[in-house]
């Protein structure tokens, strides 16, 4: 498109805009397409996606407003942001919800069709915000954009309400031209979206192209903003959300490993996704089971792991619980199997659609018995590829269930992600047992080989893997307590006290395996660590940053492996005058940490089903700082520049 | 050994065992082969032992290789009926059987898969996997054992427990109104269900002969005695005196006649269409010989087998079906599954997957 009549362009660093509507109105879409043509541009980013569990909550509430946020910089970003510096309301609940979290001076661009005495009842509002100066703080854009979508469609016969319908694609048009973002690609997805539709097709382009040509010659919008192309490492590059590198990353660990993938699966937001993406891969081997319920889709799982395949099943945390018994009976089988655990609010049916960290200590001791399993955990949205990988890794070589934690947040966020040239990526050795392994003497001194299927390799302690179809080593396991050994039924004492044991031991050897932790402390001189797992480390960082603008140093840590430690995590926490502990949760690696290391570790725990924000996160630092003496100067740098 | 790659390759029937490699030329194998090293611990007298020892005897027939015959049980006395089989096997947890069987079945189509229930395990905490397992159709045959009672736990009342049956858990007796498991499995569109009888070796292996040729889920009950429990409960079809009575016979194409045999030979008693849409017994001698009933266990539609299998007393057993009520041919779920796995194209070209169509890159030079 063209940029007829030229603008003043003012630079920015970084944006962060929310975009705002009803359920319906395709905030997520609009979201999304304005992430993709800012990946494309170039610039960093972060998002998060919030909507409501409901598909449809009741029209013009607030309990039925979805946003989606978005964060884009020309340097190297962290989060979603705290406080939008754009907020688009397609209605007045979308503004009341939202306005709160916007600084004096953020822009907001609203609906005015949508705001009309009955939807501003439903709000809430006993006047009209645009008129009765309540929004006098901020540069507020209030246009008719559903009207001049409708104008804009109108030579494409809809009925009034389809055509309305299109007002987000207008919307879009507007920011897409506020913030110069090539619009080719939203061109080329609506176009073949709506490829068998063509009205609608037409409409959605028509209404983008004038959202956009209105932003253009409209006096409302005096400049234009540019956020150049962050700073990047030469690669290749996509944007990309945490459940689709997680469910690229088992299909690669498929491949890594040699093993057809199994998911039995039974649908869970915010796992659903996981399910739905495996099943498009048929074409490598993946085979994906929709499971009568949560159980039958681990039992399913863990069957095709004796059979010989990289069992996975994908869950949240109701469905966690659900599976317990069966994660024990995986524990007891020795069998390789990736549990995923995308974590939302909890407990029982709670905040199906927000995100928190609190299955931690679910999937640490959620069973009966000693039942020890590792537990690993991924930190940002396109390393929730590397982390199956991982996953499928130590179950594939220790021959057990492995819990791979994500969360909502990482789940539906995304971020520019570096693509791995598969071809580098670590091979997974199956290893499958070929013949016999052991030599029994009967009572006559013959001596005949056969199969033992527990006689456990002595660097590993990981007993052999052989799927039926093998001659030979025909055997029967099960979840009764079993000799060591031959692996038959045993109720002896001294033999359950071995075994219990072993299987701990197991699990603690793959620390073996893990590297050390590196501390990120640039200075060297920190007397604060703060340590964290899964998806805090964007917060985290984030508020490290901050601190360490302000002169102040401390040290960052982040757990990919929760169980077992990596052995360093020890020394690694003496170090430090002051260990604090941000999750979202009640303190649940804070009390880990405590009971394995005796350190006087602090909690700090925020359970809103919202990631943590940075300035938040800087506050908690700056406390513990301060409760160390260590204070930050008064003449540091200016507001904007911590941002 | 020579077997066809995938199903689509199979002649129409297909057999159960159709993919399942078999013995080679000059092989052979006896009841010796299957039996493991492990002691057998059921109690004295218990029916399982007579159901183990006619699988032992009927599967070297079947001439499948043993590596590729796996047994999955769940929990309860039957359960441990995989650790007496040299076989592969798998004792998992309660009622979940069915489940692990599906991912097995599904995963293999070179594998015979069988699991090994009871009725507490089947229909009661695993109730949800079995009925699932029966509409997918999933290769596999399902042995449940019904002995009416739990004999692991010592004596509770079951989902097959009679009204009335005064347990451990029951002293007053117990509410329960209990399942039919056929009745269940029909209702659940099972493509092969059939009742036999531990004590009836012959008709046994029969069964279990059609349920490893059916291709799909087959479900066999068998009444099954637990003596410490629930001793008698099957005494009404066993004993010399009365099963006659007791039996009635199910053979596919041929009249369903019980009772004390008339001059033709066959039974006084029969059935015939009831006014109110079911089946009822009737004597022979008051019915027409067309409106006997002819058993067909291929009809597509089960009402038939269905109300037949309502004939079956749900309290103190004196009557009941026994044989094959439903044997129907229907797509399996581990075929098709493996079909859309073997036609989804050539193998999957992994980075052209992770990257997606928008790749942009940064170069070296504009750092």
């Amino acid at each position: 498109m063209t940029d007829a009549p030229e603008k003043p362009v003012q630079q920015l660093e970084r944006v962060i805009i929310r975009f705002a509507g009803d359920s319906g109105d395709g905030m997520q879409l609009t979201g999304d397409r304005f992430t993709q043509e800012t990946a494309a541009f170039g610039n960093d980013l972060s998002t998060l996606p919030s909507f409501p569990a409901e598909i449809r909550a009741p029209q013009g509430t607030i309990p039925g407003v979805s946003s989606f946020q978005l964060h884009f910089a020309s340097r190297d970003i962290l989060t979603p942001g705290d406080h939008p510096d754009v907020l688009v309301a397609m209605n007045p609940a979308a503004l009341k919800a939202n306005v709160a979290d916007l600084k004096p001076g953020a822009v907001i661009v609203l609906d005015t069709h949508d705001f009309t005495a009955r939807n501003l009842t439903k709000a809430g509002y006993t006047t009209d915000p645009v008129e009765d100066g309540s929004l006098t703080d901020f540069q507020v854009h209030a246009l008719d954009l559903t009207g001049m979508t409708v104008e804009a469609v109108k030579e494409f016969g809809l009925s009034r309400k389809d055509a309305a319908r299109s007002k987000n694609m207008y919307s879009l048009g507007l920011l897409s031209w506020m913030y110069g973002r090539p619009v080719e690609g939203t061109i080329d997805y609506v176009s073949t979206k709506f490829a068998k539709k063509p009205e609608i097709r037409d409409a959605n382009l028509a209404a983008f192209k004038a959202g956009y040509h209105f932003g253009e010659t409209t006096e409302s919008f005096a400049v234009r903003y540019e956020v150049k192309p962050a700073e990047a490492a030469a690669g290749r590059y996509r944007n990309i959300t945490g459940n689709l590198a997680l469910s690229y990353g088992l299909v690669a660990a498929g491949r890594l490993s040699e093993l057809p993938v199994f998911l039995g699966a039974y649908p869970i937001t915010p796992a659903s996704d996981i399910l739905h993406e495996l099943s498009k891969h048929k074409a490598f081997g993946v085979t994906t089971f929709q499971a009568e319920d949560e159980i039958a889709g681990i039992g399913a799982a863990i069957g095709a792991a004796y059979a010989g395949h990289l069992g996975v099943t994908s869950t949240s945390g109701p469905g966690v619980a659900l599976k317990a018994e069966a994660m024990g009976l995986a524990v007891m089988l020795e069998l390789p199997l990736v549990v995923v655990d995308v974590q939302r609010g909890g407990p029982s049916t709670g905040l199906p659609t927000k995100t928190e960290q609190a299955d931690l200590l679910q999937v640490m001791f959620g069973r009966n018995g000693e039942a020890p399993l590792p537990v690993i955990a991924a930190q940002a949205p396109a390393d929730c590829f590397d982390a199956a990988i991982e996953a499928a890794r130590i179950a594939v070589t220790y021959r057990t269930p492995v819990v791979l934690l994500s969360d909502g947040y990482l789940a539906n966020g995304s971020e520019p992600w570096a693509l791995p040239d598969v071809a580098s990526l670590p091979r997974i050795e199956a290893g499958f047992a070929t013949g016999t392994n052991h030599t029994s003497v009967g009572k006559d001194g013959e001596e005949t080989a056969d199969f033992w299927p527990y006689l456990r390799d002595p660097g590993t302690l990981a007993r052999p893997w052989a799927p039926p179809g093998t001659a030979g080593l025909e055997h029967r396991i099960g979840g009764i307590e079993k000799g060591d050994g031959h692996g038959n039924i045993s109720y002896d004492p001294a033999n359950h006290d071995f075994m219990v044991r072993t299987r701990q031991a197991k699990v603690d050897g793959i620390a073996r395996s893990i590297p050390d932790l590196e501390v990120d402390d640039p200075a060297g001189e920190a007397r604060l660590l703060v340590i964290g797992w899964g998806s805090t480390y964007g917060p985290i960082g984030a508020g490290v940053r901050r601190v360490r603008r302000r002169g102040l140093d401390v040290a960052q840590v982040h757990l990919r492996h929760i169980n077992p430690f990596p052995r360093n995590l020890g020394e690694i926490l003496k170090r430090y005058d002051k260990v604090v502990v941000p999750e979202m949760n009640l303190g649940q690696l804070a009390m880990l940490l405590r009971a394995e290391f005796l350190v006087d570790a602090e909690s700090r725990t925020n359970v809103r089903g919202m990631p943590f924000g940075a300035e938040e996160m800087e506050d908690i630092l700056l406390a513990s700082l301060a409760a160390l003496g260590v204070a930050p100067t008064a003449d540091h740098e200016a507001e904007e520049a911590l941002r | 050994m020579t077997t066809p790659a995938t199903v689509t390759d199979l002649p129409d029937p297909v057999l159960g065992t159709a993919l399942v490699p078999t013995l080679g030329e000059g092989e052979s194998q006896t009841g010796k082969d299957f039996t493991s090293d492990q002691e057998v611990r059921w109690c004295p007298g218990c029916g399982d032992y007579a159901v183990l020892k006619a699988v032992q005897g009927f599967l070297p027939g079947l001439g499948l290789r043993r590596e590729n015959i796996v047994f999955v049980s769940g929990i309860g006395c039957s359960s441990r009926f995989p650790y007496y089989l040299d076989t592969y096997g798998m004792h998992s947890i309660h009622g979940r059987a069915p489940s692990i069987a599906t991912g097995i079945a599904t995963a293999r189509e070179d594998l015979s898969v069988w699991v090994v229930t009871g009725d507490g395990d089947a229909l009661s905490i695993g109730g949800n996997h079995l009925i699932h397992a029966l509409r997918r159709n999933v290769n596999m045959t399902i042995l449940l054992f019904n002995n009416r009672i739990y004999g692991l736990t010592k004596g509770q009342y079951s989902p097959t427990s009679e009204t009335g049956k005064v347990t451990k858990s029951t002293p007053m007796g117990s509410v329960d109104h209990p399942f039919n498991p056929v009745s269940l499995a029909l209702g659940a569109e099972a493509s092969f269900v059939a009742r036999t009888i531990d004590s009836d070796r012959k008709h046994l292996t029969s069964v279990l002969s059609a349920a490893a040729a059916h291709r799909g889920t087959s479900l066999v009950e068998i009444y099954q005695n637990c003596p410490i429990f629930n001793d008698g409960a099957f005494d009404a079809i066993k004993n010399p005196d009365t099963k006659a009575d007791a039996i009635i016979p199910l053979v596919h194409g041929e009249q369903i006649r019980f009772g004390a045999a008339q001059e033709d030979g066959l039974g006084h008693k029969c059935l015939v269409r009831d006014a109110g849409g079911g089946v009822r017994v009737a004597e022979v001698a008051g019915v027409a010989a067309e409106d006997i009933l002819v058993h067909d266990a291929h009809h597509p539609d089960p009402t038939r087998a269905f109300a037949i299998s309502r004939l079956t007393d749900s309290g103190y057993l004196h009557q009941s079906p026994i044989g094959i009520f439903r044997q129907v041919e229907r797509p399996t779920y581990d075929d098709q599954a493996r079909v859309q796995l073997s036609t989804a194209g050539e193998p999957g070209d992994l980075q052209a997957l992770i990257d997606g169509p928008d790749v942009w890159t940064v170069e070296e030079e504009n750092r």
